[in-house]
């Protein structure tokens, strides 16, 4: 579901799989965990893993940009696939910035 | 417009059903022929109302929900999503993008994906009865073999 990473101050959650309301709270825990305890300057989230997300996944990124900015850091999203891009782009998440 | 195929599942409003409603509603529909682009349109909506369905009909307790999907003659699909949970008090708000009354880390965009990803979609509620989502979406690539 998600693997972590961290070096360079960037912490890096890699998603597997598909993100929806039953599987983002366990994957959000994870990242929280590892935010919290690390404070990294960037949170990179990388979707390219990721099958299938319905709304749950904007609920999952726009929490983790609360998050990370909580603690002066700032978050990118990495590596979207194109099945992913028309409810990226309806929920206007990329007005934040965060799109790489 | 006649219909041609139909299928009916009932289960409960486990979270860990929601995987198991969209599959099962795009494995039905395989039988047009959609586009990949067609069947995750199809799976995010289904996703999004039995994720409804099972945060906000049914808040504290386990109910059922049913899922009847139609096929016609014209390659329409018409997905009923029913509920017989809490209701929806005020509709309008509800389908308005953001809006949301979970604690949880929803981003309330549940019926502005549905309205988007689907051609149309009407809600019909009423206070502790229940809640019936109805979306449709006609596919045009097809050639639909009605055996």
């Amino acid at each position: 579901m998600v693997e972590t990473k961290f070096s360079d101050n960037v912490l890096t959650a890699k998603l597997y799989g598909e993100i929806d309301h039953h599987k983002a709270p366990a994957i959000r825990q994870k990242i929280d965990g590892q935010t919290e305890n690390l404070r990294p300057k960037e949170l990179h989230l990388d979707f390219s893993g990721v099958s299938f997300m319905d709304s749950s996944g904007i609920g999952l990124i726009m929490g983790r940009y609360r998050q990370v900015s909580l603690i002066g850091g700032k978050l990118k999203v990495i590596n979207v696939p194109k099945n992913l891009q028309k409810i990226i782009s309806l929920s206007g998440i990329d007005s934040l910035g965060v799109l790489k | 417009m006649n219909i041609v195929n139909e299928m009916n599942l009932n289960f409960k409003s486990r979270s860990s059903n929601e995987s198991f409603a969209r599959a099962t509603v795009s494995a039905f529909v395989l039988c047009l022929d959609p586009t990949i682009a067609e069947l995750s349109d199809i799976k995010t909506a289904v996703s999004e109302a039995v994720t409804n369905c099972i945060v906000h009909a049914y808040p504290d307790t386990i109910g059922t929900i049913y899922i009847n999907v139609k096929i016609t003659d014209s390659n329409k699909i018409i997905i009923k999503i029913r509920d017989t949970g809490i209701g929806i008090k005020n509709i309008k708000q509800a389908m308005e993008p953001l809006f949301t009354t979970s604690s949880d880390e929803r981003a309330g965009l549940g019926f502005a994906v549905m309205q988007s990803f689907m051609d149309n979609i009407k809600v019909r509620s009423k206070e502790n009865k229940g809640t019936t989502v109805t979306m449709e979406k006609t596919l045009y690539r097809t050639s639909y073999d009605k055996r």
